[in-house]
């Protein structure tokens, strides 16, 4: 009896005083801890991203700048090999993003059923995603070689004269994409296999008992289950090949001619000869190319997800 | 393990596809990674056919030794200034990212919104170059590695407080009042009680960003230019045009740089594979 009594009055006197403790007279959590982030952060990416909004209006040397309107934003979209650029980066995207989600799930069912040397296999495909982007893009640059390349070699065993991968103006852009595809397929796969794993087994085992076929398991089971998986792929690769730079570099250069220039490497052959309000204005052209396409898509795709 | 079994049960049919699956990656997969080893190791002759002999002779020493001295061993200071550049960066991410992850978790305020919109632009947005560079020379820090490291910091604290706020989610608040209760302030119930409980996630973002920020070459190439301050990636950049005859030294390179990325996937394929799957689950 006795302690009954007393444990409620013991209680409510301390609830109040240890809240007033923790909400006026001390804090364990301040907000001086964002300091040292938010001053990098802000110095070195938001005021830059600022900047590049008026810079793009300019004829820029770094040291003084005139305004110029939208006279960098006109000459973008006239210059063929500017607008070449541009398009090239929305094929490259939309390309490597497909390619990843396709083949990224069918290597993930594959890797999660019952296969021999699984281990294996899942280190092989994931190993790339670790590996150099620049050794990646000049080992494959010799590879695709168009007299003495070993793909060539390989291609001429069986009959077939394989074209100039990376020199001939049709086959560029999409030769990169494949490498692009080749190094990045690994995580897609990673991400799939997560979200496979992560469906009840009773699922599968309930559409084997009701009678489905492999086939009706997945179309039916596994893609609709793995969808969040699906939604991560498709934006983050999205991003990534908007984005891309470092592949397209080491392999052509944007080359042959500009027929495989994006806006990234725009943006740095601009930057190289010296117009800095122009290479701003394409760095503001992707800024704007990136968030209208990804943030209406993964609302969207987020939207649909909550739907089911 | 509690997977799905899509493909069927029966062994022969099991067998084939596993063993078609297994020829398929050595061909698409493990050749690439071999031809980077045979060339690495053959003389400079054999190593211009490009194809896929055997070689005629091993040269695995010379041919390192050559490809380290080349232009006054650049690729020695290349190492350690990338060495340098991976350990700060990675180090400033992981405290930073760690203190705003937490307070972001824990404290509700009316910024958190604008907070997280700004993490979000952090992985969307492509940094701008040019005014960065602008922002850099103002500061002293241009063609500098401090400045090199600031910018590695900056472009990955977004991905990092992700990780780290959906950690500290798993952390009971009863901690936190207990040790303030002993008298902890802020700072000590941060570095004392809350970090050393972050362990996993720290070696997740070490892992993932080392490999990250080892093989970047977009900001070095803008931000750190100059022969004498070259990271490893740009050196496989110049050595490319330098070494255009020399097929067997530009793969040397391309292997020795492809041995860290080797060892992290070797030792924390887990860490990894924990990183990547859940920064993307949240994306």
């Amino acid at each position: 009896m006795t302690t009954t009594s007393v444990k409620p009055q013991e209680r409510s006197k301390a609830a109040p005083a240890a809240s007033a403790a923790g909400s006026k007279v001390y804090r364990p959590y301040s907000n001086w801890f964002f300091l040292p982030s938010a001053i990098i952060y802000s110095v070195l990416f938001l005021v830059p991203t600022f900047a590049s909004l008026y810079f793009s209006l300019t004829r820029w040397s770094l040291f003084d700048s005139k305004f110029v309107g939208l006279d960098n934003f006109k000459l973008f979209f006239q210059e063929p090999a500017l607008v070449k650029g541009f398009t090239n980066t929305l094929i490259y995207a939309v390309v490597t993003s497909g390619s990843k989600v396709v083949l990224g799930l069918l290597l993930a069912v594959l890797l999660t059923s019952q296969i021999v040397a699984r281990g294996y296999l899942r280190s092989v495909v994931f190993f790339p995603v670790l590996v150099s982007t620049i050794g990646v893009g000049l080992t494959f640059t010799v590879l695709m070689n168009p007299e003495r390349g070993l793909i060539n070699g390989a291609l001429s065993v069986v009959g077939i004269s394989g074209p100039g991968w990376l020199t001939d103006p049709k086959w560029a852009l999409l030769s990169v994409a494949a490498v692009d595809v080749w190094k990045g397929v690994g995580l897609a796969t990673l991400i799939y296999i997560a979200g496979i794993v992560s469906i009840p087994r009773e699922y599968i085992e309930a559409a084997r008992v009701d009678g489905a076929s492999s086939w009706e398991t997945f179309r039916r089971v596994v893609l609709p289950l793995s969808r969040p998986a699906t939604v991560t792929v498709i934006i983050l690769s999205l991003i990534g090949g908007l984005r891309s730079f470092d592949l397209i570099w080491a392999m052509t250069q944007g080359g042959p001619g500009f027929t495989s220039d994006v806006i990234a490497s725009v943006i740095y052959k601009q930057y190289q000869a010296g117009f800095y309000g122009l290479s701003t204005a394409g760095n503001v052209v992707l800024f704007i190319t990136v968030t209208a396409i990804v943030l209406p898509l993964s609302w969207f795709l987020n939207r649909k997800e909550v739907d089911m | 393990m509690s997977t799905a079994e899509l493909v069927n049960h029966r062994p022969a049919r099991k067998w084939a596809l596993s063993a078609v699956a297994i020829l398929v990656s050595i061909v698409v997969f493990v050749i690439p990674f071999a031809f980077i080893v045979l060339t690495a190791v053959k003389d400079r002759q054999q190593s211009a056919d490009l194809n896929f002999a055997w070689p005629h002779q091993f040269r695995i020493v010379q041919n390192f030794v050559e490809v380290v001295k080349a232009r006054d061993y650049m690729l020695v200071i290349a190492f350690i200034n990338s060495t340098v550049l991976t350990v700060a960066s990675v180090a400033g991410m992981v405290i930073l990212a760690a203190m705003a992850g937490f307070v972001l978790q824990r404290r509700k305020s009316r910024w958190n919104g604008l907070i997280n919109f700004l993490v979000l632009s952090g992985l969307i947005i492509p940094p701008a170059v040019v005014p960065t560079i602008w922002v850099l020379q103002k500061l002293g820090l241009f063609k500098t590695l401090p400045g090199l490291i600031l910018i590695e910091i900056a472009f990955g604290l977004s991905f990092c407080v992700l990780l780290f706020r959906a950690f500290v989610a798993t952390i009971p608040r009863e901690l936190d009042e207990a040790a303030v209760i002993d008298g902890a302030g802020p700072f000590g119930l941060f570095f004392r009680v809350i970090f050393p409980l972050l362990r996993s996630v720290i070696v997740t973002v070490v892992v993932v960003q080392s490999v990250a920020v080892f093989n970047d070459f977009t900001n070095p190439l803008y931000f750190l230019p100059g022969d004498q301050n070259a990271t490893v990636q740009l050196t496989l950049y110049n050595f490319n045009s330098q070494f255009s005859t020399q097929y067997n030294l530009l793969f040397m390179n391309i292997l020795l740089i492809t041995i860290p990325p080797l060892i992290m996937f070797l030792f924390f394929n887990r860490q990894i594979v924990a990183g990547m799957t859940s920064g993307a689950i949240k994306g």
